[in-house]
């Protein structure tokens, strides 16, 4: 290994690594400065977030927070004087622009809809897709190119482009604004690719370790549990973050499907800039927390992801 | 343990015939060995046998019992396979011991009947390590130890050794003849590797394009090929042929080779005039001047204890194994003297072996398998 001065055709050379890493260092800071623009601006009072030029350095505040989480009411000085002291910091900081809160806002329920809807399409994506692609891949399935070709066929077009029967059908099933109906919608969509992603994963899995399993007296779902399934964690857990990608950002089906209490937190976001002013603080605010589970379910599963994109190369 | 007994098992895959008509029967307590070159239905008939494929057509019996279409996990078999696939997720312990997690047997008894196993493979010491870090020669014993570990009716080992190095093979090969010998279980093992076959086989089935070509012990097998492909497949060099035409009568003890006469085995069947091959062993080549049977060095590849030499003659060029101390030239000429009580004699048309003395005092006695 210590062969300096011997060139090595396969690793790179100290030059290339450098331009590879500055490259790499650049293009992380382009992506990532929009969301420490959100993060930034989440923190802003009103008029700071407006200022021109922007300000990069700012007394950080919480009233974008106070406003996402609440709905105010505009009040004469008088009246805002005449109540007690104030009971907490948003009581405060929402007094100094002579407003008081009315309650809380549809920030919290919205949210909650988006976590159910998501991680529960992608449970269920997953779910099918894992069985279907085992079945894909070790079962002799009568015309399974076919089938297989009219799975990936939903993802020809933008989802979009059939959203008028599909209002339609709902409307008539009842499951317009429904968590079920968006479940069932975003399953739908993402069971084309967790198919199509699984099997190349469960291809790669050797089927001598079912057979195996098979032999020492385990039943086939027996030995697809306990011998396919942990080999194909990383699989798994990569495909989930792009379902679950797909389901939490969804925008177009969740404003014309729901509108109330299915509403999933993408069309409700824009709805606060409506609100007595442009609020984008309370915006950026909400577009933060809508980050986080993202953010954290990657962090969680990072390993795996990063394992099952490289899968081929590595494995053996 | 049990005897198998497999009868006009057949196999196809659409058009294509991977198992025709294979018969044979393997005793209880056997070491028996399906050698053949890939493609020739070895491990399709072995996955028959697991019941991991079921066949067009024929039976299978295992220890009388009609098992044709029963599932794997209701044949109480083991399976030793080529890669191990040994789990990954799992400890040795657990992969040992996975067999009888399924028969639902209590954690402590799995755990003294692992330790016992891992004790008779050697590995007992590898109980708590990953089976992703084991050295090949390992691997391959805990693959043996999850086939054992449950005792059941027979092993079935499809081509085991066939990625281990040939250092590890040779040691293998030596532990699972050992290993057969003190459980006396019942083995299919399935290999292309004649050497393997040959040094631990009890009987041996030679395969060839979905068909068995013979079947019987390492020693019949070498000395009474069967077939031409069997006489070509065994043996390293393989067997020489040298044409010949004409017909063969009953009784006759004599054959004319490129004008030369050669004494052969009394030949015990008439055979009409056709093209015929005589096969010599390498072997069972000396060098002798007098010898009418004429051919020029072509060259030789030089053992240590022996050398192979390649001698050109009028029917191409056939290989001798001589003692390594004689002085050999390229382009000399030499008489090839055979040895006339181990020849064999075969229609080239069928690749049949004729019928000839040697067959006759074999079989004395023993019954006929097919």
């Amino acid at each position: 290994m210590s062969l300096t001065s011997a060139h090595s055709v396969v690793a790179p050379s100290a030059t290339s690594k450098r331009v590879a890493g500055t490259i790499i260092v650049a293009y992380a800071l382009i992506s990532i400065v929009p969301l420490l623009w959100i993060f930034a601006t989440s923190f802003k009072t009103p008029p700071d977030s407006i200022a021109y030029p922007p300000k990069i350095l700012f007394q950080p505040s919480l009233e974008g927070y106070c406003n996402l989480f609440s709905t105010r009411t505009r009040q004469t000085p008088e009246y805002i004087n005449s109540l007690g002291p104030a009971t907490g910091l948003c009581d405060e900081t929402v007094r100094k622009r002579n407003m008081v809160i009315a309650g809380p806002s549809n920030f919290m329920p919205r949210f909650v809809n988006s976590l159910i809807i998501a991680f529960g399409s992608t449970f269920c994506a997953v779910f099918l897709g894992t069985l279907s692609a085992y079945g894909f891949s070790r079962f002799k399935v009568p015309l399974a190119d076919d089938l297989l070709f009219f799975i990936l066929s939903t993802r020809m077009m933008p989802p979009i482009a059939v959203a008028i029967p599909i209002y339609l059908m709902y409307r008539e099933l009842g499951l317009s604004d429904t968590a079920l109906g968006m479940i069932l919608l975003y399953t739908a969509v993402n069971v084309s690719l967790a198919v199509w992603l699984l099997k190349g994963f469960i291809d790669e899995i050797p089927r001598e370790y079912e057979e195996a399993a098979m032999i020492d007296g385990y039943t086939r779902l027996q030995a697809f549990w306990r011998t396919v399934l942990p080999q194909a964690t990383t699989g798994i857990a990569a495909t989930a973050i792009f379902c679950l990608i797909f389901a939490w950002n969804e925008y177009a089906f969740a404003a014309l499907l729901t509108s109330g209490t299915a509403q999933t937190a993408p069309p409700f976001i824009p709805t606060i800039i409506g609100e007595g002013g442009q609020d984008w603080p309370a915006v950026a605010a909400g577009t933060t927390i809508f980050l986080v589970p993202i953010l954290v379910f990657t962090i969680l599963l990072r390993k795996q992801l990063l394992r099952g994109i490289t899968f081929g190369a590595v494995r053996k | 343990m049990a005897e198998i007994r497999v009868e006009h098992l057949r196999k196809a895959f659409g058009d294509f015939v991977a198992v025709q008509d294979s018969n044979f029967v393997v005793e209880d307590g056997e070491f028996f060995v399906m050698l053949g070159p890939s493609g020739c239905g070895k491990t399709t008939t072995l996955r028959m046998i697991a019941g991991l494929e079921l066949p067009t057509g024929g039976k299978i019996l295992l220890g009388g019992e009609d098992v044709t279409m029963r599932r794997a996990r209701e044949r109480d078999i083991a399976f030793v396979f080529q890669l191990f696939a040994l789990y990954p997720h799992m400890n040795v312990r657990k992969n040992i011991g996975f067999p009888l997690l399924a028969q639902g047997m209590p954690g402590a008894e799995i755990r003294s009947r692992v330790e016992e196993t891992a004790k008779l493979l050697r590995i007992d010491h590898l109980l708590n390590k990953s089976v992703s870090g084991l050295a090949g020669g390992d691997r391959q014993r805990v693959a043996l130890g999850r086939a054992i570990v449950r005792r059941p009716k027979c092993f079935l080992m499809d081509e085991p050794l066939g990625t281990l190095d040939t250092e590890f093979r040779d040691l293998m090969v030596h532990e699972l003849r050992e290993l057969h010998n003190r459980i006396h279980a019942t083995t299919v093992y399935v290999t292309h590797d004649q050497m393997e076959a040959m040094s631990m086989a009890d009987k041996i089935a030679v395969m060839n394009h979905g068909v068995i070509e013979q079947f019987g012990t390492p020693r019949e097998i070498y000395d009474r090929p069967a077939t031409m492909f069997v006489a070509d497949f065994i043996g390293s060099p393989p067997m020489n042929f040298l044409g010949f035409g004409g017909g063969l009568s009953k009784g006759a003890r004599e054959i004319v080779v490129q004008g030369a006469k050669v004494a052969v085995p009394e030949i015990r069947e008439d055979v009409a005039p056709a093209e015929m091959a005589l096969g010599i062993r390498p072997e069972h080549i000396r060098f002798d001047d007098a010898s009418k049977l004429r051919g020029a060095i072509y060259g030789t590849e030089y053992l240590g204890t022996t050398q192979i030499v390649a001698v050109e003659t009028a029917d191409g060029i056939i290989k001798a194994r001589v003692p390594a101390e004689i002085r050999l030239n390229p382009g000399d000429h030499v008489g090839l003297a055979l040895s006339s009580a181990r020849l064999s004699l075969f229609a080239k048309g069928s690749g049949r072996a004729v019928r000839t003395e040697i067959h006759d005092s074999a079989s004395q006695g023993r019954a006929h398998h097919g």
